[in-house]
């Protein structure tokens, strides 16, 4: 097995890895950057690692942090670690494990479904006035939910309202 | 010694991240006082995500330009340090919000040109371009679906509703036809197969945008000469107005940080 000796002990790939199951999400703190298939690769270097992230959506201002926290944590183990950013395969919510979309569910928030086909056929027409993905209540479980708007408090989201319990709630949507 | 297809992707790259960051300054300006909260999140979400993708084509561009040697310009200096004539965006984006319904056609005409250019690049020779594209297009599927439900919601809405949406779209039609031109640098990079051609998608777009009028009891305005040369750097008064606000700190308290 591979591993670094650092400034305290010697940390193997493997702890490396579940180094980076303890760094949470920002915004979403219940599930991990591993389990969201935020990290793509984690390589042994001298004296430390190279982790390989990938953003999930262009713009989220979580990246800059997900970074630090990754530094902080290898920083606690005294080990270096050198964060890069790939842009491909670009991500998905299909990476994120069932173990994450069911803490997402206890959390409020309702898991992404799988992809599917394209929602935009190669001349560019969208299916006008589509259904919108039919999404189970996080709460109460019911199936009768209604889509408010297609973004919510974070890019990755969007905005749903149960028509039996009454309660809004966030579905991360299938991306 | 930067080579001619190095100048003239660097120039490429300068267009496709002006257009994003413009549009996404736009969008920003109606934050906190949209019509409905719901919308006000949808803009900054929006917005945000044209952000990200000018970080990305930025970041590339400046990667390119150091190529030959030169200095590479970062992000932030090609956002802040750069005056209205250097800047590459469509005429369309810098237009004014005006009302909801300007807006709303704005995002409208660009969504649906920018998912068909995107859709194109993600098939560039270039692999960094087509990871920006395959990464940035499935962010603007979201922003398709959601101009086309407003577009169709508005124009089919109430007879003011209605009305302001047909007087954006005759307003705003003359700024359509810039996405779909090209010039020597397009070219030259077109046939090296680094950039897309926008002639081959301009059908494309027309079917599509005309299936959302129907649907919004819209009329397609008559086609005039369009109004060309944002992608150039000849911009209207209102991009100096809006990169005064956007550009302020930076131009007070050059490198400030926080």
């Amino acid at each position: 097995m591979v591993t670094v000796a650092t400034a305290q002990h010697a940390i193997s790939v493997a702890d490396a890895w579940a180094l980076l199951g303890t760094v949470m999400d920002p915004e979403v703190p219940v599930v991990s950057i591993v389990e969201l298939g935020i990290v793509r690769d984690v390589a042994p270097r001298v004296g430390g690692f190279g982790v390989t992230i990938t953003p999930t959506y262009s713009g989220c201002p979580a990246m800059d942090m997900i970074a630090r926290d990754i530094r902080d944590a290898f920083a606690r183990e005294g080990a270096a670690v050198d964060v890069v950013t790939t842009l491909a395969p670009a991500w998905t919510t299909d990476w994120m494990s069932p173990e994450a979309k069911a803490r997402l569910t206890a959390f409020g928030i309702a898991p992404p479904g799988p992809v599917g086909k394209a929602r935009i056929n190669v001349a560019g027409i969208s299916q006008l006035r589509r259904r919108a993905d039919i999404v189970a209540c996080p709460r109460c479980g019911s199936a009768a939910t209604t889509l408010i708007a297609q973004f919510g408090s974070t890019a990755c989201k969007a905005l749903y309202r149960c028509d039996d319990c009454r309660e809004p709630f966030d579905y991360f949507k299938a991306h | 010694m930067t080579t001619a297809l190095d100048r003239a992707l660097a120039e490429y790259l300068l267009r496709l991240a002006d257009s994003p960051l413009v549009l996404a300054q736009r969008l920003g300006e109606w934050v906190g006082k949209a019509p409905a909260i719901e919308e006000d999140i949808a803009l900054a979400n929006v917005g945000l995500d044209l952000l990200g993708q000018a970080r990305m084509w930025f970041a590339y561009a400046g990667e390119v330009e150091a190529r030959g040697g030169g200095t590479a310009r970062d992000e932030d200096t090609l956002a802040f340090r750069r005056d209205a004539h250097e800047f590459r965006n469509l005429l369309l984006v810098e237009q004014p919000n005006g009302d909801y319904a300007h807006t709303t056609v704005r995002q409208l005409l660009f969504d649906h040109a920018q998912w068909l250019l995107l859709s194109r690049l993600a098939q560039s020779t270039d692999a960094r371009i087509a990871a920006i594209a395959t990464k940035s297009l499935k962010e603007v599927t979201y922003h398709v679906e959601r101009s086309d439900d407003w577009a169709i919601r508005l124009g089919d809405g109430s007879a003011e509703s209605h009305a302001r949406m047909q007087r954006a779209l005759d307003a705003l039609w003359m700024y359509a036809g810039e996405m779909f031109s090209v010039d020597d640098i397009d070219t030259l990079l077109i046939d090296a197969g680094i950039a897309a051609d926008p002639r081959l998608f301009e059908p494309a777009w027309r079917e599509a945008i005309d299936a959302v009028l129907a649907r919004a009891t819209l009329s397609r305005p008559a086609d005039t000469r369009p109004q060309l040369g944002g992608r150039q750097g000849r911009h209207g008064e209102q991009l100096g107005h809006l990169l005064c606000e956007m550009q302020f700190l930076q131009r007070a308290y050059p490198d400030a940080r926080w």
